[in-house]
């Protein structure tokens, strides 16, 4: 059984294919690196996984037999996928505490959310994240007055409080110090022991830090698949990313 | 004492002050309180309720609305048409079951949609039922449609002004040009009375302390905080699993609701309501109520409401003809040195903690 099974997915934007009939294959409790030259097409295949994107063609299938392309994000949030943005997006105006708050996995519905009232088993669980991210200290300061690599951490955080199956993270390191990029590839590693994770990432040496099989896009397409020295190796990638 | 129950104690406190030394003073006594400053103070009072409305979904959930001023407007006219079903007889035609100006028009009948305003209750309903459900249907439409910032703007200033063409014709039977006017008396108590004037008063110090307290509420839940993150970063939110469109159509009735009530309450006190409450001017005037004492900050919203209008009324006296520029420049100046308006001056932890940064520039950069 695979979780994530990407079939022939194209996607045109005004004439440009930004996808052309990508396939993609992930099984379950896989962690799995995409990378590729600006315009390969790798943060929209995240937008149709994720629903902010419709494909002109192909189906996106989800564990069994759910077709991701009918549904939309919170549906598709829902069922157990999260996302990270290329650009760490967190709520500023919110304690880092209440970003994870407004996270954990629970009914989003407004009827609900008008009475909710923080239990002991959120905040417990808040408490774990936080140590698991390392923002403990940081627990009630605004989101807003966080250093860059921290809200990329707290971002992922929010990802684990949704409790997803899989997640799917966009370039977690950009931006970082080699120290923060070198805890943050620990701290999907980690991640990935209980989910599946899909990391897009420019970074060559983050990749090859997380010793991962690596999908390479090139124009909305797969152009090899395989360890890191399997594509690095692989002439056309050399020739289309490696090599410029 | 607890500071939530600030801005409402002072509210009140001033509105029984007012209304104490209205009645309780000789006319000539040097603290006597004119029954025009009550009346004033009652018609503050009812914009403050207009301006935390309009903060509930553009301070909290980043909607702009250019036309709130037509839910105000609508729940104006619901209690306007109590009004005037309360004259009886004692209209110029003494017509006891028409009002004048159908009498007027030459109409025989009362409309359908007048049936049961003769009854305070229904207004009083009307007045909440009726914004909610046009803003419900409009609502309804605009947030599925993703349809948000400068666009949702501009279809608000489009709704109101649609309402304003509407209003201004006899035969919706809601008094045309001339609108609503001449009341006499509401529940029995004659309006012209001092009394009842001072008791209006402090009934909508009453009511706009209610509202500030269920606002407060509402923005200190867990849904609050789920509106304040889609104001920050909605796409974050739908890839949460909420659904901001439900949110903010939640929000969104809520506060045509309120802002029904303070029309309510405004008609009594001013004794006229006509289709100029529909001007889309007045909808941008609550828009700077609200950018001036603090967008994000519910009692700012208050603030900037009463203190924008007393400078209006003390303009429009002294320097009638600048009064716009002035407005203007107000505007400007909030937007360019104070982005998070009055209530920014006293920025302490609560207020630091859900202002949106840099809040109109920031709307006008969308």
């Amino acid at each position: 059984m695979t979780l994530l099974y990407l079939d022939g997915v194209s996607v045109s934007f005004d004439g440009f294919r930004a996808l052309n009939a990508l396939s993609l294959v992930l099984e379950p409790g896989e962690m799995r690196a995409v990378i590729g030259p600006n315009g390969a097409g790798k943060t929209t295949m995240m937008d149709v996984i994720t629903g902010k994107t419709r494909p002109d063609t192909g189906r996106v299938v989800f564990g069994e037999d759910t077709d991701l392309t009918r549904l939309d994000e919170p549906a598709i949030a829902a069922l157990g996928i999260g996302r990270k943005f290329q650009k760490p997006t967190v709520f500023e105006s919110h304690s880092v505490a209440d970003n994870l708050l407004l996270a954990l996995a629970g009914d989003r519905r407004a009827r609900r959310t008008l009475w909710a009232r923080e239990t002991a088993d959120e905040d417990s669980r808040i408490e774990a994240i936080l140590a698991t991210v390392r923002l403990s200290p940081e627990r009630n300061r605004l989101a807003a007055a966080l250093s860059h690599g921290q809200k990329q951490w707290l971002e992922i955080g929010m990802l684990l409080a949704q409790d997803p199956r899989l997640l799917l993270v966009d370039e977690p390191v950009a931006g970082m110090t080699d120290a923060e990029t070198e805890q943050t590839a620990a701290l999907l590693r980690d991640i990935n022991r209980t989910r599946s994770v899909v990391v897009v990432e420019h970074d060559m040496a983050f990749v090859r830090a997380l010793g991962v099989k690596v999908t390479v896009l090139h124009e909305g397409a797969v152009l090899s698949e395989g360890s890191i020295d399997h594509v690095s190796e692989d002439p056309r990638v050399v020739e289309v990313y490696l090599g410029r | 004492m607890r500071r939530s129950l600030l801005t409402p104690a002072l509210v009140l406190g001033v509105a029984i002050v007012l209304a104490g030394l209205n009645l309780a003073t000789p006319a000539a006594g040097a603290l006597h309180v004119s029954s025009y400053v009550v009346s004033l103070a009652g018609k503050y009072l009812c914009f403050a309720i207009l301006a935390l409305a309009l903060d509930l979904v553009w301070g909290y959930v980043g909607i702009l609305s250019l036309g709130h001023a037509a839910f105000f407007a609508l729940g104006g006219y619901a209690m306007g048409m109590y009004l005037m079903r309360e004259i009886g007889a004692r209209g110029v035609y003494a017509n006891a079951r028409l009002p004048d100006f159908m009498v007027f028009l030459g109409w025989h009948d009362l409309p359908w949609y007048w049936l049961g305003f003769d009854h305070f209750a229904v207004a009083a309903v009307m007045a909440v039922l009726v914004p909610a459900a046009l803003a419900f249907a409009f609502g309804w439409f605009a947030f599925r449609a993703r349809v948000g910032g400068v666009y949702l703007a501009i279809i608000t200033q489009a709704l109101t002004y649609a309402l304003m063409l509407a209003f201004f014709r006899n035969d919706m039977g809601f008094g045309g040009n001339n609108g609503m006017t001449d009341f006499k008396d509401v529940l029995g108590l004659p309006l012209h009375a001092d009394a009842t004037r001072a008791a209006l008063l402090v009934i909508t110090a009453l009511v706009l302390g209610a509202v500030y307290l269920a606002a407060r509420a509402l923005v200190g839940s867990r849904f609050g905080k789920v509106l304040v993150a889609v104001r920050d970063a909605e796409a974050r939110t739908r890839f949460l699993g909420y659904r901001p469109e439900a949110y903010k159509l939640v929000v969104w009735v809520i506060s045509a609701a309120i802002a029904g009530i303070g029309g309510a309450l405004y008609v009594m006190q001013v004794g006229i309501i006509n289709p100029s409450e529909f001007a889309p001017a007045n909808s941008i005037e609550a828009v700077i109520w609200v950018a001036v004492g603090g967008r994000g900050t519910l009692w700012g919203a208050v603030l900037g409401a009463v203190l924008v209008n007393f400078a209006k009324t003390w303009f429009t006296a002294a320097l009638p003809e600048y009064w716009l520029f002035g407005l203007g420049a107000l505007f400007i100046g909030v937007t360019l040195l104070l982005p998070k308006g009055l209530a920014g001056l006293f920025a302490r932890g609560p207020v630091r903690r859900t202002a949106p940064r840099g809040a109109i520039a920031e709307e006008g950069a969308r």
